[in-house]
């Protein structure tokens, strides 16, 4: 049995060299100079250069940031509303409210891209940054009322009990004894919101008409058009914005449970 | 109990009301709306009004075509979650038995940490690695001189690649927490009353953590039948799946009611799928 944990943990290395080495490699590419990929390898900003002068990308790219940041409010926001619902109270219906957070997340995201695409042109709304921010923000509130409903689970409520009986109004309870507690939660759920918001390029694809874009969906259409280093230099920036994103989750939020 | 629930009606809707408004049109309606539009006989995209048929599902029955797509991407995710649970699985033992304290923290972090990163640039990195001349071609060049070229991009195992690239870390996490809450001293006790390690996987361990297997291969099963991007960049015109089609009736030919029901057979199929297993499932997690 001392050779089965040594076996188990080379494998978990393996699986992580898996998963790096292709992310690693197209970074690296977009530091090199040369147009066709070619080595050996030659250090070069210049496709980071190009990039800042590529207004369709850097256009997408507002686009993308500024859909994440209000998907972000609104999904928090609905989200710990709902979450809070869920934890404080016992009703009827509970469960299928609860049952109805798994669609969204366990449909092809194909399927509920193309049935907004029909459902937005029935009831006129237009394809466009609106269209796409609708979608996005139901993509999210699973996501977001999940994790802080995580919180909430643990959430000591005698707490909130003592302040009132200290003499503090519902709103003081709220404000300096519910809240502060629950902000590790919301502010996970926040983060979560945001990096399902960044990265979605299925939704998007079906909901953008020709001419605005979100930075996934541009990306896209380059990677059909043919492989440029340009297209590396911006992958490698969003991948470092969304994992950065998710190193600020783990502060705040515990990942794989207590030991 | 009665009575607090009817005080509390008024918060309870103040509450998960507008999530639930929200998730009701921008996905149930949706869902609804497309339904309907896989009986309709033209596109709503065409001014005459449109009139009920069956004519695309029939279409559907009738086309060998896509059927044959409909096979080839339930065989796809089938292959792709059968390799992200051979792959995922002992990952997972690793990182909830046998890896503790801070090292297990970081390398959990690390494996979910792509999980967030775009599915699209992943894709496109391995479009980077496995192209002619791309890294690996080099890699066995440098390895075994004059080997022929690889030629994997544009290839049925390419988009394999990619798809347990992007879902792998589901099956690792889901597997991780039904793994993890697995307490060590049911292991200590069957190890103590004499079972082996392999009796122990097979009749404590692996039935214990089904649950977690489940759910990460439904989670992985459901995407990767209805995949179409990953197909698209690394599979070329080789990895033809119904999940490309069902994007050209939307994108390419506008014939939105065949596209939708083409959609609606796929989810019918999975969803079958999934129910059929699901008792052997639940027998198998009976017999603990």
């Amino acid at each position: 049995m001392k050779i089965g944990p040594a076996l188990l943990t080379v494998h978990l290395w393996l699986v992580l060299v898996f998963l790096y080495v292709p992310i690693l490699v197209m970074a690296v590419l977009g530091f090199n100079a040369s147009p066709l990929y070619a080595l050996p390898f030659q250090f070069d900003l210049v496709w980071y250069k190009a990039l800042a002068g590529n207004a369709k990308l850097i256009d997408a790219g507002i686009n993308s940031i500024g859909i994440a940041i209000v998907n972000t409010a609104i999904a928090t926001a609905l989200g710990t509303m709902a979450a809070l619902a869920f934890a404080r109270y016992k009703f009827r219906g509970q469960t299928i409210l609860q049952l109805l957070l798994f669609p969204p997340v366990a449909i092809p995201w194909l399927v509920i891209g193309t049935s907004m695409l029909v459902f937005f042109f029935w009831i006129d709304i237009k394809r466009g940054l609106f269209a796409i921010l609708l979608g996005h923000v139901a993509l999210s509130l699973p996501y977001v009322i999940v994790v802080v409903g995580a919180r909430l689970a643990t959430f000591p409520r005698a707490v909130e009990e003592a302040a009132a009986t200290l003499g503090a109004t519902p709103w003081q309870t709220f404000r300096r004894v519910t809240a502060p507690l629950l902000a590790p939660g919301v502010i996970g759920g926040a983060l979560f919101a945001f990096a399902v918001s960044f990265d979605q390029f299925v939704i998007s694809y079906f909901l953008a008409p020709p001419g605005i874009t979100t930075l996934p969906v541009e990306i896209y259409g380059a990677i059909r058009k043919g492989f440029t280093p340009e297209i590396n230099a911006i992958s490698t920036i969003i991948i470092v914005v969304s994992m950065g994103a998710l190193l600020l989750t783990a502060r705040f939020y515990r990942f794989g449970g207590e030991r | 109990m009665a009575v607090a629930d009817r005080r509390n009606r008024g918060a309870i809707l103040a509450l998960t009301g507008p999530a639930y408004l929200w998730l009701t049109a921008t996905i149930f309606l949706p869902l609804s709306a497309m339904l309907y539009c896989s009986f309709l006989d033209k596109s709503p995209l065409v001014p005459q009004p449109p009139v009920l048929t069956l004519k695309h599902y029939a279409a559907f029955i009738d086309k060998a075509v896509y059927q044959q797509l409909m096979l080839w991407s339930l065989e796809l995710g089938a292959i792709v979650t059968l390799c992200c649970l051979v792959i995922g699985y002992p990952a997972a033992l690793a990182l909830a038995k046998v890896i503790k304290g801070r090292w297990r923290e970081a390398m959990f972090l690390m494996v979910v940490l792509p999980f967030w990163s775009n599915a699209l640039v992943r894709t496109f990195s391995w479009a980077m690695v496995l192209r002619p001349g791309g890294i690996a071609d080099q890699a066995i060049h440098v390895v075994v001189p004059g080997a022929p070229a690889l030629n994997v991009l544009y290839s049925y195992p390419a988009v394999v690649i990619g798809l347990v690239h992007s879902y792998l870390p589901y099956m690792i996490l889901t597997c991780y927490i039904s793994l993890q809450a697995i307490d060590d001293s049911v292991i200590e006790a069957a190890r103590s009353l004499g079972a082996r390690s392999g009796a122990l996987f097979r009749r404590v361990v692996f039935p214990m953590s089904l649950p977690g297997v489940l759910a990460g291969s439904a989670l992985i099963f459901v995407p990767a039948v209805g995949s179409f991007m990953e197909p698209r960049i690394l599979g070329g015109a080789k990895g033809a799946t119904l999940g490309m089609a069902i994007e050209e009736q939307f994108t390419v030919t506008a014939n939105w009611p065949f596209g939708a029901a083409l959609s609606f057979m796929m989810l019918a199929a999975v969803l079958l799928i999934c129910l059929a297993l699901y008792p052997v499932a639940r027998k198998r997690m009976e017999g603990l």
